[in-house]
């Protein structure tokens, strides 16, 4: 059902743990709908230096924020705002259908620390405020499933 | 991956006993006669079917007449269900069965809703258990049928059906029992336990798959479920798997035989392993009763990590398990089993469970308590829930 490269994100995943003094931090998913991803970006001169995430979830959840850890760093603040869930996906080999919203939370996650980021240097737009705001399982879920049809 | 296996899921399948296949085989190549030809190699393949029947009855304490082969578990549920259901409507439309029966049972009332029939699912309390009191609470006059199965699937739950027999026989009221976990783990007998049908499974116990049997006490009233020819006493049409009967019989025949001992090394694995994984992993909680639960059967929640995770993880060892987290289960929600017994979706996610068979050993349940708690600790230094827990330890 995996991909190799799926398998091989899950069982030595990239990046695992907690940047101090992170420059942004984005938190997305919720623990009822059995996924969470933690992502932590290190930003000096509005490019990503460092990226680490913790995620509690299933295989695809692990490899995904593997995978979008290695795809940020190295790129600008505005580039990684541009990565898509199915860039993410498209990187692991592509994801079994039931699992697709788990590159959903990768991008969400990418975005969420982004703006956080911004929240803290103050270029946050009022209207950009929480694109990333933890939804309800079935919003992520259910929003994904269309997509396949 | 090496070529390692611990097998662990025998409540998902187990491996069919070498002397079964070996009673099958024949009835693949030169005894392959239909059993309801006339001529010689016929009236074997009839015999070895009666046999394997007679087999089934001893086993349940049954009658052999009152045997029936089926494709399947599940389809002598829904034989079961339905065919009560249809052959007793005038009496009634009022279905009882509890919340945590296996697919084969709840979506077949589910569809017997949808009919116009009404069904009361019980609740069960935090272990899995309901009681003959809410049975007996439930039934109305135009209830027809009872349904709940003998042990569960997921979290091993053992029912009281001799209690709840004693209810539904004096109320009047068919019971129907899957007992397709129970059989050759659990003693069991129709009569005394006043069953009036019951569901088994072939490769359950060390059978093969696609054949299973419905105990129709005498009297019950059931539709027919096959329509077709008169095999099955015209009751299930169909020519006979023979094979596949033969090894059904062979197969019960030794797990009745060998039950005790069967019982007492699985108690012994269990035992072993529970007390190990309470003692040696922080953050667990035991789902099922703790005693009356079948022999093998073993189902855990370990906080902060998901189900899985872990399955893939055990995969990677060479170790085959089961949970009930969504991931698995193939939809949005975790383990209905899981969420009728109270947990919260968060632990339900994160849930293990073991069954133990005839091929394992201590020596397995070294290496799988060993490899449980490297793989727990690594998915929880991942866990984003976990750091909260152990700052918190830390301030203590
Ligand atoms: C409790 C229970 N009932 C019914 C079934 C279905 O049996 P089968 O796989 O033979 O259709 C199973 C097996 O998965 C089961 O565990």
């Amino acid at each position: 059902m995996y991909s190799d490269k799926v398998m091989d994100h899950f069982m030595n995943p990239r990046n695992v743990g907690e940047i101090e003094n992170a420059d942004g931090v984005g938190q997305v998913g919720n623990a009822k709908c059995g996924d969470i991803m933690k992502m932590y970006l290190k930003i000096e001169n509005d490019v990503i230096v460092d990226a680490k995430f913790k995620t509690f979830g299933c295989g695809a959840a692990v490899a995904t924020s593997s995978m979008a850890t290695e795809l940020v760093v190295g790129k600008t603040v505005e580039e990684a705002l541009n990565i898509t869930n199915k860039a993410v996906a498209d990187a692991l080999d592509g994801l079994p259908p039931a699992k697709m919203h788990c590159s959903n939370l990768a991008e969400e996650a990418i975005t969420a620390a982004i703006e956080d980021y911004k929240r803290r240097n103050g270029l946050l737009d009022e209207k950009d405020e929480c694109t990333a705001c933890s939804r309800r399982c079935d919003d992520v879920h259910h929003h994904h499933m269309e997509e396949e049809e | 991956m090496g070529d390692k296996l611990i097998y662990l899921d025998h409540a998902a399948t187990t491996f069919v006993k070498p002397e079964v296949v070996e009673t099958m085989l024949p009835y693949f190549t030169h005894k392959f006669g239909n059993a309801s030809s006339i001529y010689t190699i016929g009236r074997e393949s009839k015999k070895a079917v009666e046999e394997a029947r007679d087999k089934v009855a001893m086993a349940l304490g049954a009658q052999s007449r009152e045997i029936f082969f089926t494709g399947s578990g599940t389809e002598a549920d829904n034989w079961a269900i339905k065919g009560v259901a249809y052959a007793n409507k005038a009496k009634g439309n009022h279905i009882i069965t509890t919340a945590i029966e296996h697919p084969a049972v709840l979506n077949t009332c589910q569809y017997l809703e949808s009919e116009g029939f009404e069904v009361t699912y019980l609740p069960v309390d935090e272990n899995g258990l309901v009681t003959p009191e809410q049975v007996a609470e439930a039934i109305k006059p135009n209830t027809i049928l009872v349904t709940i199965m003998f042990a569960n699937n997921e979290i091993g739950t053992i029912q009281p059906i001799s209690e709840i027999g004693r209810v539904t026989k004096e109320k009047g009221v068919y019971l129907h029992v899957d007992a397709v976990q129970a059989v050759g783990n659990v003693p069991i007998n129709v009569v005394d336990m006043n069953i009036d049908l019951l569901s088994l499974s072939g490769h359950k116990f060390y059978g093969p798959k696609g054949v299973g049997a419905l105990y129709i006490r005498k009297g019950v009233k059931v539709t027919s479920f096959i329509h077709g020819g008169h095999q099955e006493r015209g009751r299930r049409a169909s020519t006979e798997n023979v094979p596949a009967i033969v090894g059904l019989g062979k197969a019960i025949e030794l797990a009745t035989k060998n039950l005790e001992e069967y019982n007492r090394k699985l108690l012994t694995l269990r035992e072993k392993t529970i007390e190990e994984i309470t003692k040696r992993i922080p953050f667990v909680k035991l789902n099922g009763d703790r005693h009356k639960r079948l022999p093998g059967n073993i189902n855990f929640s370990f906080e902060y990590i998901e189900g899985e995770s872990l399955l893939l993880m055990l995969d990677m060892k060479g170790i085959a398990a089961s949970s009930g987290s969504a991931c698995t289960s193939g939809s949005l929600d975790p383990s209905h089993v899981l969420l009728a017994i109270g947990l919260p979706h968060e632990i339900a996610h994160g849930s293990l469970r073991i069954t133990f068979g005839e091929e394992n050993t201590q020596e397995d349940v070294d290496y799988l308590l060993d490899s449980l708690v490297t793989i727990v600790e690594r998915l929880r230094e991942m866990s984003p829930l976990y750091e909260n827990v152990k700052r918190g330890n830390q301030n203590v």
